[in-house]
């Protein structure tokens, strides 16, 4: 059930998510989304470039992110925009571990239209890899 | 190396439509992980008014990133394609695309500037059924990174 616009208030809190981000991840992701961008998958490339290895995607980690909100919401049509800058890049580790992604949002307006804006924060290793991470969701 | 300027405000001919498949729409929600039943189950879609499973919200790159992909690749822009990372994105949704849409994009520049040496392209994409119905708009800021030289 999508939550009542009623029943929430500025500050309220969406239950926090963390994701594990394999290399397996972004090499599926690769296929899925039709991005093959050698510094997803391929380190010595991805290092020859300056970067500390292989990244995920930014829409990758873009689509994590949000499903803080569409798990809260359980009808996903309730989101309405969705936005962020890419300030940081997610590095993933060749182990069996991978990167975490830990994901954290909350209502920070209520607008008359029953809509709601929603900032979220995703972070990696305790730096936020997201920047102005918002999303407007229409409530019952 | 300045952006064309021509080509702030210029729109691009709509894209070839882009047929979308139940099975596309579960192989990347698959692939982010998420297994919300109505990105998988018919039923479940259908639970909510919908008229097949609809697609994860940022499903919406894969329709539209093509188009703008396409315009950076003008050589006439000027971008440098090789050191272009993307800076950032921003859905604005009508609703949800769904399995069985038929869509066309239609890519917009909205503007081009270099920032400190960064060359900055910012382009909007609408989304619409081949009908005419609007679904999503999607605007993507893509940067191509300062060449290492200074002064470059």
């Amino acid at each position: 059930m999508t939550p009542a616009f009623a029943d929430i208030e500025v500050g309220f809190e969406l239950p926090a998510q963390e994701f594990a981000i394999m290399r397996a991840d972004l090499v599926r992701y690769c296929g899925a989304s039709g991005d093959f961008n050698v510094i997803h998958w391929n380190e010595r490339v991805a290092t020859s470039v300056g970067l500390p290895n292989v990244i995920a995607h930014g829409m990758f980690t873009m689509a994590e992110a949000v499903r803080v909100v569409t798990d809260w919401l359980g009808d996903p049509g309730a989101l309405l925009e969705y936005g962020c800058r890419f300030t940081r890049p997610v590095v993933v580790p060749d182990d069996d571990q991978g990167a975490v992604l830990t994901v954290t949002a909350k209502v920070t307006e209520k607008r008359e239209d029953n809509t709601a804006l929603i900032t979220i924060t995703a972070s990696c290793d305790d730096a936020t890899v997201l920047g102005k991470a918002q999303a407007v969701v229409r409530l019952p | 190396m300045a952006l064309n300027q021509e080509f702030v405000g210029r729109s691009f001919p709509p894209s070839p439509v882009y047929q979308v498949g139940r099975e596309k729409i579960r192989e990347f929600a698959s692939a982010i992980g998420d297994s919300n039943p109505v990105f998988h189950d018919p039923a479940a879609a259908a639970a909510l008014g919908y008229a097949d499973i609809i697609a994860p919200p940022t499903f919406a790159i894969i329709v539209s990133l093509k188009a703008v992909i396409g315009v950076a690749h003008d050589p006439d822009l000027g971008l440098d394609y090789s050191r272009v990372v993307h800076g950032d994105q921003r859905f604005v949704y009508t609703r949800p695309i769904c399995a069985g849409d038929e869509l066309v994009t239609t890519a917009t520049i909205e503007s081009a500037r270099t920032v400190a040496g960064n060359d900055m392209l910012s382009a909007r994409a609408d989304v619409t059924t081949t009908a005419g119905e609007h679904v999503v708009t999607t605007y993507s800021t893509i940067v191509a990174r300062a060449a290492e030289e200074a002064g470059a």
